[in-house]
């Protein structure tokens, strides 16, 4: 049902862990729903020099966090604001259509963590994509 | 080479050889048409009756008392349907459970958007519906109860003779979905009062694609299927003989082996179940110990996990399994029995079950303990709901202490 490519991620998840002096720290999801993410990044000179997460969720959403840490891990923390849950999923070779919501939490986890660096470096906060901009027919509304 | 271990026979079970040498004359040499005169077609039907036979006797009903489907779904929507309609001017209402296959959910549902009401009563910790619910639940248009035998995902055996004898008394039609519990549990029709039952053939080694309604004489249903005069008018469609050749011979070697399997499965299923639950922290045994629950059921919560990861890193382990999980299940909300025995999302979403079959040997077992809780705890670690939920814990045992 998946892609080699979310396979290989979820069997083997790259950068997984928590960073203890994280710079930005973003969770999202929900129990209830039965995923949450929780991404850490270190920023240098705006370079997102390292990052990690913790991830609880079906495969692709191990896969997705995988994924898009490897896709922000030294990239402008502009660049990886830009990172889309598309491009997520599209790093992946696809997700099915009911798993696109994995992909949807790897982004709007990333700008959490992003905006919780830059209001901590009172930097005023990007404006988030809501849930329901990027994906309409996900149910979990708990 | 790589390790292949089936735990998953409730869903479906192989065709056993036996099983398939007697079907395998019915496809091509066997061809005919049981309707058709000539006596190239005799063979064919007198087979259709000895499978009867071999079902009458397994279940204690009569022969004629069998009726052939296309399986288990058809079977509960035929005796939900056919029940309701052909006894409406006694009465509307039906009860039945809130853990019901979504065959019995489903064939509800659309009785009730055709005027018809349902009671769905709730169930306990255990998966078992109260009696004195249903006896509150029956009012005077009540015309049918369908409870199921056992539930296919916690393993529940729900009182059967008991509702069997408060339906008869009150002259209510009681139906059971008997798919996880025909060739793996006793089962008697005349005692337990049972009025309708339902069964499928790939559950007991048998083939996909066949199933029974027993339907006891003088009761009152309406056809599902209409058509030709096929199963004495009820059950329209040309048999599918190789199919009910293959069913009743897997029904006859289920009733000789049923003693034996039944007590070697619950001693594997006593075995996975105490070895996780000793070496798992925060495992949860979903459905009743003991004699109440199916011999090859084990359905198991690990909070801080999602099931659909569990299943992949079993599968990558050579073991097959099924989970509650809304990842699993096409929604996103996690299965209706689990969270009817009371489970929250989040422990629901950790479940697994493994369903033991013929193939099950007790070294298959002795490995599943030993990876499955390996894989639990590689998981935990990299979930944040797991570190939220010792730091809770935690919390919780400080304040004990002071």
């Amino acid at each position: 049902m998946y892609s080699e490519k979310v396979m290989d991620h979820f069997r083997n998840p790259r950068n997984v862990g928590a960073i203890s002096d994280a710079d930005g720290i973003g969770e999202v999801g929900n129990p209830r729903c039965g995923d949450i993410m929780k991404v850490y990044i270190k920023v240098k000179d705006n370079i997102i020099e390292d990052v990690k997460y913790e991830t609880y969720g079906c495969a692709s959403a191990i896969a997705s966090s995988s994924i898009a840490s490897e896709l922000i891990k030294g990239k402008t923390v502009e660049e990886a604001w830009d990172i889309t849950n598309k491009a997520v999923a599209e790093a992946l070779d696809g997700l099915p259509p009911m798993k696109m919501h994995c992909s949807v939490l790897a982004e709007e986890a990333i700008h959490k963590a992003i905006n919780d660096y830059r209001k901590a470096n009172n930097l005023e906060p990007w404006k988030e994509r809501t849930h329901a901009e990027v994906i309409k027919d996900h149910q979990c509304n708990n | 080479m790589k390790r292949s271990i089936y735990m998953d026979y409730a869903a479906t079970t192989f065709v056993r050889q036996d099983v398939l040498d007697e079907m395998l004359p019915y496809f091509k040499d066997n061809f005919g048409n049981p309707s058709s005169l000539y006596s190239f077609s005799e063979v064919n039907k007198s087979v259709i009756k000895l499978a009867r036979q071999r079902i009458a006797r397994v279940i204690n009903s009569d022969e004629n008392e069998i009726y052939f489907t296309s399986g288990g779904s058809e079977s509960d929507n035929w005796a939900i349907k056919g029940i309701a309609f052909a006894n409406r001017a006694k009465g509307n209402h039906i009860i039945t459970s809130q853990i019901e296959h979504h065959a019995i959910l489903n064939a509800s549902k659309f009785l009730e958007r055709n005027g018809f009401s349902v009671t769905y009563l709730p169930v306990d910790s255990d998966g078992f519906i109260n009696i004195e619910d249903l006896k509150n639940a029956i009012t005077e248009k009540t015309i049918l109860v369908s409870i199921m035998f056992a539930n296919n995902e916690i393993g529940t055996i729900e009182p059967i003779s008991e509702i069997g004898k408060i339906c008869r008394e009150k002259g209510i039609y009681f139906h059971t979905d008997a798919v996880q519990a025909v060739g793996h549990l006793p089962i008697d029709v005349k005692s337990m009062n049972i009025d309708l039952l339902s069964m499928s053939g790939h559950k007991f080694y048998g083939p996909k694609g066949v199933g029974v309604l027993y339907i006891r004489k003088g009761v009152k249903i309406d056809n599902l299927i209409d058509g030709g005069a096929q199963e004495r008018g009820k059950r329209a469609s040309t048999e599918n003989v190789s199919g009910i050749v293959g069913l009743g011979k897997a029904i006859e070697i289920a009733g000789e082996e049923l003693d034996f399997e039944i007590n070697r499965l619950k001693a594997l299923r006593d075995k996975i179940i105490d070895g996780i639950l000793n070496k798992v922290p925060n495992a949860r045994l979903n459905g009743p110990r003991g004699d109440n629950r199916l011999p090859n059921n084990v359905n198991i919560s690990f909070v801080g996990v999602e099931g659909e990861t569990l299943l992949f890193d079993l599968d990558d382990a050579g073991v097959f399994v099924s989970t509650g999980s809304a990842c699993a299940s096409g929604s996103l909300e996690p299965s209706h029995v689990l969270l009817s025995i009371g489970l929250s999302h989040e422990v629901a979403h950790g479940s697994v079950r493994m369903t033991l079959g013929l193939n099950t040997t007790e070294e298959d077992v002795d490995y599943v303990i030993d990876v499955l809780p390996k894989i639990v705890e590689r998981r935990r670690a990299m979930s944040p709901l797991w570190s939220q939920i010792l730091d809770r814990e935690e919390k919780i045992s400080c304040t004990v202490r002071k």
